[in-house]
């Protein structure tokens, strides 16, 4: 039963991931880049290490501690990635790649969520965790620059694709964020529109969930032609990029999708702004844009954001569908991966995706704690 | 002054307020008293035009109410909601300048009047200014909403059961609050309650509402002795009479000379409290001070008698 109280609960999880990592090949040693390889295992002395450590992050110690072990098992997965890379690559032929295999990614993410948790039960002043996370970007870009992982393969299909990937980043912000915008320019009158008239919600909000569940494929096919159309026949709108395929449909069905949660926050928002203030409000002499500006407005808006967080993070992760119709954006090298079968080159998309896509949420979760007070 | 004349108002085939004609002086307070449903909100709201009246119409100071705009009759009559309705987004200061933020007056002249209604509501401004509505107790809220409701010094008050959520020692001492502050400033003033006792101890009048009708409008001495029908006999609650008569008069109303024994009671004790006195200490008479001295008596059958009416 004591042995029992000293357990975390979430910790024990973390544990049992570790020790799954620990059974799974660690890295893939490959002579070139299609074939299937060996699998690489970590000697003992390394096994019994990253076991410490997880257990350290079972018990219920004191935070810090959790947190330091959690941080020191990322630092010693990530190092030995690299040294085995470096090691298993040295004499071998050019082509030949080494990646981290199944138990690297597992283990690395069970530190990580405990770095997490740890974090989470500290209940860091907001500056401190601003800091955090500004901290763990600057240590991964510095890992990157350091050169130390230069022989993992994806880094290694980063090296030769340098500049298409600086350009495909760009792109993909460029979706994100300008699918975002847009939706907000739309999506935010729309919303006050439909919170004044009740009558229009029904037949508004019901197009608004069918795009929403609209598969991007039919969206995509639906767009070919429209904008074919619109390119070949209104002046000006080929030279700006439009056409059937590419950017702007990708662009176009992202705004789309953005649509819903930005209205419906919008309304549910200024519904539920409370009815007693805006009541106060009208009874004191405010105008109806001055309840609207001064009471409802403000009333809603952490529900707004609540929406903008949504939608960037959905976006983020949506606009890879970009890459399947040559709109640009890292889902370029994740459908170029999958015509090849080449994982190393599908992971260059999809991990920078789900770090930006993560790096996003959290700031936004911190930027809208800064502002609710 | 508020003229109301015979202004009704339908929500389709429900009448809530049906008929009602009376005037509130310049300077006076005037409570709405009646149960729930019984149009009170409804009537208080018609004077701002929250509410329309189906028909009839208002006069502010001799002007018909419905010929001037909405917003801008509204920044003239403060307005204490049922419930307070603070904004939760704003610091108690902002809460309350919102009115004369709207008629933009100076910034040091709006800084001075937020003080000044804290200090009048015993709410030390240094300590309340900058705090959220959430950091506030019940009472505290509904204090600042009636401060709010004061702050650009309105030629007319509206008061939607101020101070329904607190406690007979707080509520007490809230009314003196409302009373000595309308008092100093001499605004006109409608309070809306359910409660009777409220309504003796706030109102010059009273007004009776009975499902949208209006009852009875007298001064609380008359409306306790001679209540117009059984409902507004039902509303004092019959049992409770003869002490919220005494409760309006004051000891000096029923001095008489000559000397008592025992401890002494104050000349400006309410009658109730001294018949009180006299019943819990088994006395027939209680000598009465001044400002410590003495100045006569107060026998229990003086008060017993003005407690039974004019019958
Ligand atoms: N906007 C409205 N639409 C329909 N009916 C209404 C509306 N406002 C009030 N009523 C009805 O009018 C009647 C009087 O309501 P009112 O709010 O004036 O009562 P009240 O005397 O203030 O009651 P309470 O003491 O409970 O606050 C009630 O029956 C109420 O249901
Ligand atoms: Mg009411």
């Amino acid at each position: 039963m004591t042995a029992l109280r000293r357990i975390d609960p979430p910790g024990l999880l973390f544990g049992a991931m570790g020790v799954g990592a620990l059974l799974l090949p660690f890295l893939h040693f490959r002579p070139n880049r299609i074939v299937l390889g060996d699998a690489v295992h970590l000697g003992p002395f390394y096994v019994a290490m990253v076991s410490g450590l997880l257990a350290i992050g079972m018990l219920r110690l004191p935070q810090w501690a959790r947190l330091g072990s959690g941080v020191a098992g990322a630092m010693l997965l990530v190092w030995l990635a690299g040294a085995l890379a470096a090691e298993l690559s040295d004499g071998a032929p050019a082509a030949a790649r080494v990646s981290p295999a199944s138990g690297a990614w597992l283990g690395l993410a069970a530190f990580v969520l405990l770095i997490a948790d740890a974090l989470s039960k500290m209940r860091l002043a907001l500056s401190l965790r601003m800091a955090a996370l500004a901290l763990a970007c600057g240590a991964v870009a510095g890992l990157l620059l350091s050169g130390h992982l230069a022989q993992i393969s994806v880094l290694q299909e980063y090296a030769a694709r340098r500049d298409v990937f600086a350009a495909q980043s760009l792109r993909h912000l460029t979706l994100a964020f300008g699918s975002l915008v847009g939706a907000l320019i739309v999506g935010l009158p729309l919303g006050l529109l439909l919170y004044h008239e009740r009558r229009l919600r029904t037949g508004v909000m019901g197009i608004l969930n069918l795009l929403q569940t609209t598969p991007s494929l039919a969206l995509f096919g639906m767009m070919i032609p429209l904008l074919s159309w619109v390119a070949a026949n209104v002046p000006g709108a080929a030279e700006m990029g439009i056409a059937g395929i590419g950017f702007a449909p990708a662009l176009i069905a992202l705004f789309l999708y953005s649509l819903l949660p930005v209205v419906g926050n919008t309304v549910v928002g200024l519904d539920n702004a409370s009815p007693l203030a805006r009541e106060a409000a009208r009874g004191m002499g405010m105008t109806p844009a001055q309840v609207l500006a001064r009471v409802s407005i403000p009333l809603a808006l952490p529900v707004i954001m609540a929406a903008v967080r949504i939608v960037l993070v959905q976006n983020i992760g949506l606009a890879v569908i970009a890459g399947l119709i040559g709109g640009g954006g890292y889902g370029t090298f994740v459908f170029q991966g999958l015509n090849q079968t080449a994982t190393d080159l599908i992971l260059l998309g999809a991990v920078p995706t789900v770090a930006m896509a993560l790096v996003a949420g959290i700031a936004l979760d911190l930027a809208a704690e800064a502002f609710e007070r | 002054m508020i003229e109301v004349q015979s202004v009704s108002r339908r929500f389709d085939d429900l009448t809530a307020v049906e008929d009602v004609t009376l005037t509130v002086g310049q300077g006076e307070m005037v409570a709405l008293v009646g149960t729930s449903g019984s149009g009170k909100t409804t009537l208080l709201r018609m004077i701002n035009r929250l509410v329309e009246p189906t028909s009839g119409r208002i006069l502010l100071n001799g002007v018909d109410t419905g010929t001037l705009k909405p917003h801008l009759l509204r920044r003239r009559i403060g307005y204490a909601i049922q419930g307070h309705g603070l904004f939760p987004h704003y610091t108690v200061a902002q809460n309350i300048a919102v009115v004369p933020e709207l008629l933009r007056w100076p910034k040091d002249r709006i800084r001075e009047r937020v003080d000044a209604l804290l200090a009048l509501f015993q709410m030390p401004p240094v300590e309340f200014r900058d705090r959220y509505p959430a950091a506030l107790s019940g009472g505290q809220q509904q204090r600042v909403g009636v401060a709010r409701a004061l702050a650009a010094e309105p030629e007319v008050l509206l008061m939607d059961e101020p101070f329904g959520a607190l406690d007979p020692v707080t509520r007490a001492r809230a009314q003196a609050d409302l009373r000595a502050v309308q008092a100093r400033l001499g605004t006109t003033t409608v309070v809306v309650t359910h409660d009777m006792e409220e309504a003796i101890a706030l109102g010059d009048r009273i007004a009776v509402l009975d499902r949208g009708r209006l009852v009875q409008y007298a001064a609380p001495a008359q409306i306790l002795t001679a209540p117009a029908n059984d409902f507004v006999g039902q509303l004092i609650g019959q049992s409770e009479r003869p002490f919220r008569l005494l409760a309006l008069s004051r000891v000096s109303d029923h001095l008489e000379p000559g000397a008592a024994p025992g401890t002494p009671i104050d000349a400006e004790s309410s009658a109730r409290d001294a018949l009180a006195e006299c019943l819990w200490s088994g006395r027939d008479a209680l000598p009465v001070v001044r400002d410590g001295k003495p100045v006569g008596r107060v026998t229990m059958a003086a008060l017993a008698a003005h407690a039974g009416g004019p019958g």
